[in-house]
C-alpha cells in the first residue's frame, strides 16, 4: 500500500492507497503541509477497492480506516481524492474526544475567532475562503475544534472544497495554482480543492479565542437578526458530531462557548456584502 | 507483522518503548480495530511515549470513561425497571466488570447492555422493557421467532432515546448449540457488585470462553481473550480457583473449550495458568491463533479463507446442518425481497 502522512492543524493523517495516483494528487494539495513531528498519525485513512474487480475494472474507492461506517457508499476513481477527504472527516468525526468539533468554518484576526456555521450549501466555506483573501486568517471551512479545558479554537486548514458557482466566484480572487483538479459530478455537484495561504498553512498550530458565531445563509436578502444562548446552544449541538460522546465535559465546553460569545444570524446576496457584514458585527463583539 | 505486535504491548507494556514509528502506526491501528484501544491506553497509563501516541491513548482513555459511565447508567435504567417487579438482574461482559470494578474493565470499551435473568420470568421482564421506552430492532416474524425458538436472548431491543441496545439473556450459548450451560446455576450462584449483580467469577470467565469459541466466528476475538486474561489474573490467586473452574466448566458442559481459551490466553498474553486444566485437544490450537491474531499493519482483517472457515463453523456449532441450510434459505429469500 502507497502512503502519505499529513498534518492538519493539531491531527496528523496517514493516507494510505493501493493506487499510487491518488497519492501524488493529494502530494501536490498538501504540498506546504508539515509533517507530523515523530511522524506517528492520530488517524488512518484507507482508499480500497470496495471489491477485488473494482481495483482496475471501473475502478472504485471505499474509504476506510481506523474508523469506518459500514453504510459508506464508494466512490468513482476519478473522485478519489473527495473519497480521502471524507475519510477524513470521518476518522476525526467518529474518532476524536479530546477536542470537541464543530462542523463549522472558521477564520482569525488578531487572536479572535470567528465562527461560521450551518448546514452544508448555506455558504460558510465560500464565506470563509472569501475572508481568507481579505486580510484574514482562515482557519478551515469544515472543522473548528474547540479545547473544553481552555475554549480555545483550533484551526483545521484542510483545503477548502469548492462546489459548483463558488469554484468561479474564487478564481476570480486568487490564482490559478492555489486551486486543485477540478472534480465533476461528485454526490455535492462540481467540487475544485482551494488551498489555504501559506500564512494560514505556516500557522496551522497556532488556535484563537472564539469571539463571534455566525450562522451564515448565502443567496437571501441583507438580514442579521440576534440569536439567543439557547438557540445558540440546541444549533450548535446540533453542528456537533462527537457533543453526546464527550458527556458532561461536551456540556461545559459549549455553555461556556454561548455563554461569552454573541451569535448571530446573517443572511447575505453576495460574497462582498457577507464579508462587510462579518466585518462590522466582529467590530461590534468588541475586537 | 500480525496482532501478536498489539498482544505484546497489552502483555508487556514495556515492549512499547522499543517501538519506532512504524510501530506505533501499527499498534495504534490494530487496536483500534480490535476495539482494545482503550485497554491499550490503560496498560500504557504514565508510561513515557512520543508526544503523539500519548495524545492518541489520552484520547481512548477519555472516550474509555464517558462509555463507562454511559454504559452504568444503561445498566441502572434497566434495573429501574426490572427490580421493582423483583427479576434478579444479573449483568454481563463488560458492564459487569464495570460494575464490579475489575481489572477487564479498566479502559474496555462497552457496546451493548448485556443482562441475563431467569428464563422463567422472560416474558414479564420483556414486556416491562417494552412498556419502558424500549422497542425492537428487528420486527419482521421470522427473526422473532428465530430468536425465540433457538436463541440464548430476546430479539434486541433498543431505547428509543438513548438509542442504546439491550441484550436481554436467558441463557449463555444459543438453544441450538451442542454445550447446554446450567442457565439457573449462573443465577442462583451470582454476585452482588453495588447496586447491580453479576455472574460469580468462575461463571464469568466460562462465559466469557462461551462467547470467544463455542458462539460466532471469533472477529474480534482478541478482546475476549483479554477479558479472559485479565480476569484469570485478577481471580486465580484465590485459593481453589482452578479446580473450581475446571468443576464449573464441566457443569456447563464447556470444559473443553475452557482449556482451549486457557492454552491460547497463555500463548498469546502470557497468562499463567494450571497446566493441569489445560490439557484436553491441543489439535488446532494454530488454527485459532492465526484468527485471533489476523490483523495486518494497517488494522486490516488478514487471512480471508481462514476467517471463512472460522464463519462456516459458527454457524455448523450453532445449528444442526438442516436446519442451518433452513435458516440460511429464509435469510437469502428475505434479502433479496429486501
Amino acid at each position: 500500500m502507497h502512503s502519505l502522512t499529513v498534518t492538519v492543524g493539531p491531527r496528523a493523517f496517514r493516507i494510505g492507497s493501493i493506487w499510487r495516483a491518488p497519492l501524488a494528487q493529494l502530494a501536490a494539495l498538501y504540498a506546504d503541509y508539515p509533517q507530523p513531528a515523530d511522524s506517528i498519525a492520530h488517524y488512518r485513512i484507507r482508499l480500497d477497492a470496495p471489491r477485488w474487480m473494482r481495483r482496475h475494472l471501473r475502478p472504485q474507492v471505499a474509504i476506510q480506516g481506523d474508523y469506518t461506517l459500514p453504510e459508506a457508499v464508494p466512490l468513482p476513481y476519478s473522485q478519489a481524492i473527495l473519497a480521502a477527504e471524507m475519510g477524513m472527516n470521518l476518522q476525526i468525526a467518529l474518532g476524536e474526544r479530546r477536542l470537541m468539533l464543530l462542523h463549522a468554518a472558521s477564520v482569525e484576526k488578531a487572536g479572535k475567532v470567528v465562527i461560521l456555521t450551518g448546514e452544508s450549501g448555506s455558504g460558510k466555506s465560500t464565506l470563509a475562503a472569501m475572508l481568507g483573501e481579505a486580510g484574514w486568517r482562515l482557519m478551515g471551512d469544515e472543522f473548528a475544534l474547540i479545547d473544553p479545558e481552555t475554549g480555545q479554537a483550533f484551526p483545521f486548514p484542510r483545503p477548502v472544497s469548492l462546489k459548483n458557482e463558488a469554484i468561479a466566484a474564487m478564481q476570480a480572487l486568487a490564482g490559478e495554482e492555489r486551486f486543485g483538479p477540478l472534480l465533476k459530478d461528485t454526490p455535492k455537484g462540481d467540487i475544485r480543492h482551494f488551498r489555504p495561504s501559506a500564512d494560514a498553512v505556516a500557522r496551522m498550530a497556532e488556535p484563537g479565542t472564539p469571539t463571534l458565531i455566525l450562522f451564515p445563509r448565502f443567496g437571501a436578502n441583507w438580514a442579521i437578526r440576534p440569536v439567543g444562548q439557547g438557540e445558540a446552544f440546541v444549533r450548535l449541538t446540533q453542528a456537533s458530531t462527537n457533543y453526546t460522546m464527550l458527556g458532561e465535559r461536551g456540556f461545559s465546553a459549549l455553555t461556556r462557548l454561548v455563554q461569552s460569545v454573541p451569535a448571530k444570524a446573517i443572511d447575505y446576496m453576495s460574497g462582498a456584502e457577507g464579508i462587510s457584514i462579518v466585518e462590522s458585527l466582529f467590530e461590534g463583539a468588541g475586537a | 507483522m500480525d496482532a501478536r505486535h498489539l498482544a505484546r504491548a497489552l502483555a508487556d507494556p514495556d515492549y512499547v518503548t522499543t517501538l519506532d514509528a512504524r510501530g506505533w502506526n501499527a499498534l495504534i491501528a490494530m487496536a483500534r480495530a480490535e476495539r482494545l484501544d482503550g485497554s491499550l491506553a490503560w496498560r500504557l497509563k504514565g508510561m513515557d511515549v512520543p508526544a503523539a501516541a500519548r495524545e492518541i491513548l489520552d484520547n481512548a482513555l477519555v472516550n474509555a470513561e464517558a462509555n463507562r459511565v454511559q454504559a452504568l447508567w444503561e445498566a441502572e435504567m434497566a434495573r429501574r425497571v426490572l427490580t421493582p417487579l423483583g427479576i434478579p438482574l444479573v449483568l454481563l461482559k463488560g458492564t459487569a466488570f464495570a460494575a464490579a470494578g475489575l481489572d477487564a474493565g479498566s479502559g474496555r470499551l462497552i457496546g451493548d447492555l448485556d443482562i441475563l435473568v431467569p428464563r422463567d420470568r422472560l416474558d414479564e421482564a420483556e414486556a416491562a422493557l417494552l412498556a419502558a421506552g424500549w422497542s425492537w430492532v428487528k420486527d419482521n416474524p421470522y427473526d422473532q421467532a428465530y430468536y425465540r425458538q433457538h436463541m440464548h436472548e430476546l430479539p434486541p431491543l433498543i431505547h428509543d432515546e438513548r438509542e442504546r441496545m439491550i441484550d436481554v439473556h436467558h441463557t449463555i450459548l444459543p438453544l441450538t448449540a451442542g454445550p447446554k450451560p446450567d442457565a439457573a446455576a449462573l443465577v442462583a450462584d451470582s454476585v452482588e457488585a453495588g447496586s447491580f449483580r453479576t455472574l460469580s467469577p468462575e461463571d464469568m470467565i466460562i462465559h466469557a470462553v462461551a462467547h470467544l469459541l463455542a458462539d460466532g466466528d471469533l472477529q474480534g476475538g482478541l478482546r475476549n481473550l483479554w477479558d479472559i486474561d485479565r480476569l484469570i489474573r485478577e481471580f486465580s490467586e484465590t485459593p481453589g480457583f482452578w479446580p473450581r473452574l475446571l468443576a464449573r466448566a464441566r457443569h456447563h458442559q464447556l470444559a473443553k473449550s475452557t482449556s482451549r481459551a486457557l492454552r491460547l490466553t497463555a500463548h498469546i498474553f502470557d497468562t499463567p495458568v494450571d497446566k493441569h486444566f489445560a490439557w484436553h485437544g491441543r489439535r488446532g490450537d494454530v488454527f485459532y491463533m492465526g484468527r485471533l491474531l489476523a490483523r495486518d499493519d494497517w488494522g486490516r482483517e488478514s487471512r480471508k479463507l481462514l476467517g471463512f472457515a472460522f464463519y462456516v463453523r459458527s454457524h455448523w456449532l450453532r445449528m444442526p446442518p438442516l436446519k442451518l441450510v433452513r435458516h440460511l434459505w429464509t435469510k437469502w429469500r428475505m434479502g433479496h425481497r429486501g
